[in-house]
């Protein structure tokens, strides 16, 4: 899909504008900068010089906007980055330039990197910085080390259920943030869980359909690349509780690096990490930390802006790297 | 000439006895380096070589990670936990007890491996 700026849609089954059955990719590296946003069964993509337009727009019309950033890693100091918090410090610096002010930001999880409280209270402190003053977090694998999140639950977890899953509302888009690095099996993927699944069936029983949904977690909700364990086990009945509604967008962290698919009714999105970049699936030997020239290092880490439009099907959902 | 004789044979005997001290020593040699080797399992590039190790029972292996990334080695039964192993951090268990003991990275599930104790 590289190069292209529209793609129409393919099976328009149901009339709706949804395409069921094809589905419309859309990928963007980490790097590239695009901007990938459906309307009305349409997907568009936009350069990273139309962005500021939209968001300009978007601002005018008073609809809402917020950052996810994700994998601080805070206390990694091995090539490519030995200065995650400098970096992290650039991301914060990125975000307080926006046009659009992001009303809050999601941390979609590797926070830490070895789950030590110096490594949390690092990123806590660089935060602090960021002109929006709320932060949701959702774990990484990384944030759960040796204490199966008792650590996290404490720091990020106040009135969050179970493992520290919970969801909110804002301006009339319901955000749903989950957990799925706990209790990993042997030779299995990233996994929800029963009894968090139960609750988020009851969570989203009694919306609309015409909520637009958010859901943030750490690992992909969606098989990137079963291989090196980027994929969900059990997210295809998470989604199946989200088939009624209109618009679901999906954020997730932990491949460090951006990647979009948009299936029917639901947007996925991966972020670039704030500390080094990761493999594109299966170009080498492990998903280890890859490394790049010091002068590239800042194309490969980015942050995700988020925009929500009133009476569009999707939101827009941009990157950008930090330099 | 009877000395001579007695000479060579004591020669001979010498080139054998020496020979099966040699390939004795360098037997014993073998043994060991298989055993170093063997009580040892490197954490490389997200997986764990060897992935199968079999030891006699009463050994002690030893996890080493070399990768940037941290990893731990989790007995799927329970038998064993690591701590988190950041780069070059190591962790040992010894084997008291025959069986099968498959385990697994708890951070990186792909990552899997299995100790026979026999």
């Amino acid at each position: 899909m590289a190069g292209k700026t529209k793609d129409e849609l393919l099976h328009d089954h149901n009339k709706d504008g949804i395409d069921r059955r094809g589905f419309l990719k859309c990928m963007a590296w980490a790097g590239t900068g695009a901007l990938c946003v459906m309307q009305g069964g349409v997907l568009k993509s936009y350069s990273l010089s139309q962005m500021s337009q939209m968001q300009s727009k978007a601002a005018g019309a008073g609809e809402l906007s917020f950052v996810q950033i994700s994998d601080s890693h805070m206390g990694f100091n091995k090539p490519a980055n030995t200065d995650v918090a400098g970096t992290l410090k650039a991301a914060v610096d990125k975000i307080n330039g926006l046009a659009a002010p992001p009303e809050f930001m999601l941390h979609t999880g590797d926070i830490s990197h070895l789950s030590k409280p110096e490594e949390f209270d690092t990123v806590d402190q660089i935060l602090k910085g960021a002109t929006p003053k709320n932060v949701f977090y959702v774990p990484g694998e990384h944030d759960m080390l040796n204490d199966d999140g008792k650590q996290f639950l404490e720091r990020y977890g106040k009135g969050s259920k179970g493992a520290g899953w919970y969801s909110f509302d804002k301006k009339g888009v319901h955000f749903i943030g989950l957990v799925n690095v706990l209790n990993l099996k042997a030779g299995g993927l990233g996994t929800l869980g029963h009894e968090q699944l139960e609750w988020m069936e009851d969570d989203v029983k009694h919306l609309k359909p015409s909520t637009p949904i958010v859901v943030f977690a750490h690992i992909p909700l969606w098989s990137v690349y079963p291989e090196w364990g980027w994929g969900t086990e059990d997210s295809a009945q998470a989604l199946a509780y989200l088939k009624k509604f209109g618009s679901v967008t999906v954020l997730n962290g932990h491949i460090h690096q951006t990647m979009q698919k948009i299936e029917g009714n639901v947007t996925f999105h991966t972020a670039a990490s704030t500390a080094f970049p990761q493999p594109q699936p299966g170009k080498a030997d492990s998903p280890g930390p890859m490394k790049v020239p010091a002068e590239q290092l800042r194309s490969v880490l980015g942050i995700t802006d988020v925009n929500y439009v009133q009476g569009q099907q999707a939101l827009a959902v941009v990157d950008s790297t930090l330099g | 000439m009877k000395r001579s004789i007695s000479i060579a044979i004591l020669t001979v005997v010498l080139v054998v006895t020496i020979g099966t001290i040699g390939t004795h020593y360098q037997s014993l040699m073998v043994n060991a380096q298989q055993k170093s080797e063997t009580t040892e399992v490197k954490i490389d590039n997200f997986s764990f070589a060897p992935g199968t190790l079999t030891v006699p029972v009463g050994t002690t292996v030893t996890w080493t990670n070399r990768d940037d990334i941290p990893h731990t080695a989790v007995s799927t039964e329970g038998a064993f936990k690591s701590k988190v192993m950041d780069t070059d951090e190591k962790f040992s268990y010894k084997f008291t007890k025959a069986g099968t003991f498959p385990y697994f990275c708890s951070v990186h599930p792909k990552m899997t491996g299995k100790v026979v104790v026999q």
